[in-house]
């Protein structure tokens, strides 16, 4: 039963049409509210792709907590482990001794030993100045076959260069040695979800002879390792691109990043430039547009008169799907974002012109606790978050893309539409669950 | 090495004890935090966020911000959202980086005290320590700003105020009522209970209870307040069991005669031998193990993990804060009483009995947390 305080907010705390909407940030920087979506993934789940790894962190125990019960939901807490910081700690200076003594002390407890060991350090080590290259030095040289890997967990700086998130797409990939470049091997980088096989992007990848690896598909550090030797990294997640560049950077690969687009000649574009590093001939994207038309047709039939509303931890061009839909006949009525991503430019100018009556909302916006959930407008969602803002229980239930990609992936997404329309799905349950796909799973 | 956990869980942060203590109250509590901290809570460690819309928010500190002193920017934005959204009060808490760069949280909450009319406290949390203090500094906080200090002890009335009562210690599975059922049923009636399936209002009536019941410690430091303020005696305990919650509303109706203060769940016998362990909370646990003790005449040992005081524990109790001192004190082939999660420290020939707490493993085990208050022990 969900229990109100207080009255409705004023709509113009919590919505903006597109005709008065500023880009990127259509909303003001204010205090903070976490709906209960919590179907993205966080550094956790992401670092525990590294295969034959494990995690110490390195904070106070109120920033650990949710590390901590991110790992035992998923599973992995057995390669999860973690330093508290008290205030002496602070007070002493004693930081780089309580990350060595503290690392050594976990390893030497374990049962295994772990390939890789992931150490996140906090907002504190980077106020205090920590000397981290000091503590990397000591550990390497004290535990010469275990693969050090620097991360973070400072929340402080996402506003200050690369956020966390990307970060962590970024030295998912550090411990990757170079070694000779094979000319027939290709890796797609940064997504924390398996690319559908059924994507043009892997179908062309694996029937032009090349190997494809992505971190998703490795069950071994080794295996792992291998993802040096290809010569083409491909990043199709946004959050993952800065990875991409610096991991063929480092290694002397090519990088192209190639988003999952919802505009058919961007598709093409995309394919064309990725035929052209392979050296092999582009599909015919022709009979693949005429699926994608179908398939979005019958989700259109499917959808009848409801609306539908958008969150950006759906898919990474919230605006651009917005517009896509809409072309096909969709009422698009609601997104929620916080900022446009830069991607959107040229949709959201769009929507400015052809759809102001659009409405953006925020997701964080403390308004945004007390908006009316649900009500007589009924709602398909496309997001958790959009779910539960619109108090709808026809949502497509995906994050970050989805692993779909190309027109296979708007085939997928048409799919999964019309399913929502047909099929009502417990969103009390669904969205709180952590890590959508990471194979773990726990809500209360 | 002490400070490390090669496995287990950590305990929820008194950031989150603020919060979870404030619930249900009608105010607006706000993290000063970059990030992290809210979704922590109410991920983990809020059972009522799904369907109760209280106003738990962070402040979003940026690098730039911190690094500069930029408090402006907090006082403006808990300014602005207290004027939209019209909480009953307004809780300003700390962590890690604002304990660094010395935030000065009475200041701020004095500036949007006047700034909105609205009532207005900072606590000096800082993630550090437990919920245990977070949420003691925070029920104190509402004793000192909202209890009608007019009002006067009613000797005699049997009107109890329930104190310490957090999910993060009872979950949601009804211990709140169940209390207020018991105390009914032994001659005495709820006045308040601090914080669960009350308001405010209760609170600003505190003081006309004739007794304080603590349930947890972090209710022990108000309690200690309201005896100071209104004469009114407390006893320590929860009543757990049947026979144990019988001799606790004994205990609470001698105190109402007397005046005096105690702490109800010190029972086991001179000279008794540990036969189980109970890893938790001091006040918890230890009602637990007299609860025992009194239904199956074992007799337990507590290992308190969490800030307490020596007075709510027996001599042969233990207080073991980290992974390393907590280890040796487990008993190959003994019962032990605790969180799942401190299963895979312990021997593997004990006789593991699971007691979830949403303070140390969240929401992954809640549909197993009983309802013991004046109920069989079934563990």
């Amino acid at each position: 039963m969900l229990e109100r305080i207080g009255q409705s907010p004023p709509e113009e705390l919590t919505s903006v049409r597109a005709r008065d909407a500023a880009f990127p940030s259509p909303f003001k920087s204010v205090l903070e509210y976490a709906p209960p979506a919590r179907g993205t993934w966080n550094i956790v789940h992401t670092g525990m792709l590294i295969p034959q790894s494990h995690q110490v962190f390195i904070c106070a125990d109120g920033c650990l907590r949710g590390v901590v019960l991110t790992a035992a939901e998923m599973g992995t807490i057995d390669r999860f482990s973690s330093v508290s910081i008290r205030e002496d700690n602070v007070l002493r200076g004693d930081m780089e001794e309580l990350i060595i003594d503290g690392t050594a002390d976990i390893i030497g407890k374990l049962p295994y030993k772990p390939r890789a060991v992931l150490i996140y350090t906090s907002c504190i080590h980077h106020f205090m100045a920590c000397d981290l290259p000091r503590v990397y030095r000591i550990l390497r040289e004290r535990f010469p076959d275990i693969e050090f890997v620097e991360c973070y967990m400072n929340p402080i700086m996402r506003k200050s260069g690369l956020t966390p998130d990307q970060l962590m797409r970024r030295q998912l990939y550090a411990p990757l040695k170079p070694r000779p470049i094979d000319g027939r091997a290709v890796n797609i980088v940064g997504n924390d979800l398996v690319t559908d096989d059924s994507s043009e992007l892997v179908r062309l990848i694996k029937e032009n002879g090349f190997k494809l690896r992505e971190i998703t598909r490795l069950k071994t550090y080794d295996e792992y390792q291998e993802m040096a030797e290809a010569f083409l990294n491909i990043s199709t997640f946004p959050a993952a691109r800065a990875g991409g560049d610096a991991l063929s950077q480092r290694l002397g690969q090519k990088h192209l990043y190639l988003p999952f687009a919802f505009d058919y000649s961007e598709v093409e574009d995309e394919y064309t430039a990725l035929a052209s590093v392979l050296g092999c001939a582009c599909p015919d994207f022709g009979p693949r547009i005429a699926e994608a038309e179908d398939a979005l047709q019958r989700a259109r039939a499917a959808v009848g008169g409801m609306s539908i509303a958008i969150d950006y931890t759906a898919v990474s061009r919230p605006v651009q799907l917005a517009k896509f839909l809409t072309e096909h006949g969709f009422a698009v009525t609601d997104i929620f974002l916080d900022a446009v991503p830069g991607e959107d430019k040229p949709s959201f100018d769009w929507a400015r012109e052809h759809l102001p009556e659009l409405k953006f909302h925020p997701t964080v916006h403390p308004a945004m606790r007390v908006r009316p959930r649900g009500g007589d407008e009924t709602f398909l969602a496309i997001g958790q978050k959009a779910a539960y803002f619109t108090g709808t229980d026809r949502f497509v239930n995906m994050v970050e893309d989805g692993g779909h990609h190309g027109c296979d992936g708007i085939v997928k997404l048409a799919e999964l539409i019309e399913d929502a329309a047909k099929v009502p799905k417990d969103a009390r349950s669904l969205i709180q669950m952590k890590g959508l796909g990471c194979g773990g799973g726990c809500c209360g | 090495m002490k400070q490390t956990a090669s496995i287990i869980s950590v305990y929820t942060a008194d950031v989150s004890g603020v919060a979870s203590s404030l619930f249900e109250l009608g105010g607006m509590t706000v993290m000063h935090d970059a990030s992290g901290c809210n979704s922590t809570y109410n991920t983990h460690d809020e059972p009522r966020w799904y369907d109760h819309d209280s106003l738990v928010f962070i402040s979003a500190l940026t690098e730039m911000d911190a690094i500069m002193g930029n408090d402006e920017k907090l006082i403006s934005d808990v300014t602005d959202a207290a004027l939209q959204l019209r909480p009953r009060f307004v809780a300003i808490a700390g962590t890690p980086i604002p304990m660094m760069t010395g935030t000065d949280f009475e200041a701020v909450a004095r500036r949007v005290e006047k700034n909105t009319g609205i009532p207005c406290f900072g606590l000096k949390t800082n993630s550090m320590h437990s919920y245990l203090s977070g949420a003691s500094m925070a029920f104190e906080a509402l004793a000192e700003r909202f209890c009608d200090k007019k009002l006067f002890r009613e000797k005699g009335s049997g009107l109890v105020n329930v104190l310490g009562m957090t999910p993060l210690d009872f979950s949601v599975n009804g211990s709140d009522a169940s209390i207020k059922s018991w105390l009914s049923g032994s001659g005495f009636e709820a006045n308040s209970v601090w914080a669960m399936g009350g308001t405010l209002d209760d609170i600003i009536g505190a003081g006309r209870a004739d007794v304080n019941l603590v349930v947890s410690y972090d209710g022990l430091a108000t309690a200690r307040y309201l005896r100071e303020t209104f004469g009114t005696p407390y006893v320590v305990g929860v009543p757990l069991g049947t026979d144990f919650s019988d001799a606790l509303s004994e205990e609470l109706g001698r105190a109402s005669d007397t005046g005096e203060d105690s702490v109800s769940y010190d029972i086991r016998p001179d000279g008794w031998k540990p036969e189980a362990v109970i890893i938790g909370e001091s006040v918890y646990s230890g009602s637990l193990a007299a609860a025992k003790w009194l239904q199956d005449e074992i007799a337990a040992r507590v290992i308190c993990p969490l800030e307490t005081e020596s007075g709510l524990l027996s001599p042969s109790d233990a207080m073991a804060m980290d992974e390393e001192d907590i280890v040796p004190l487990l008993p190959a082939g003994g019962i032990i009483i605790a969180d799942p999660m401190y299963k895979p420290v312990c021997p593997e020939d004990c006789d593991f009995r699971a007691l979830p707490s949403e303070a140390f493993s969240g929401r992954i085990y809640r549909k197993e947390i009983l309802n013991f208050i004046n109920s069989e022990i079934k563990i």
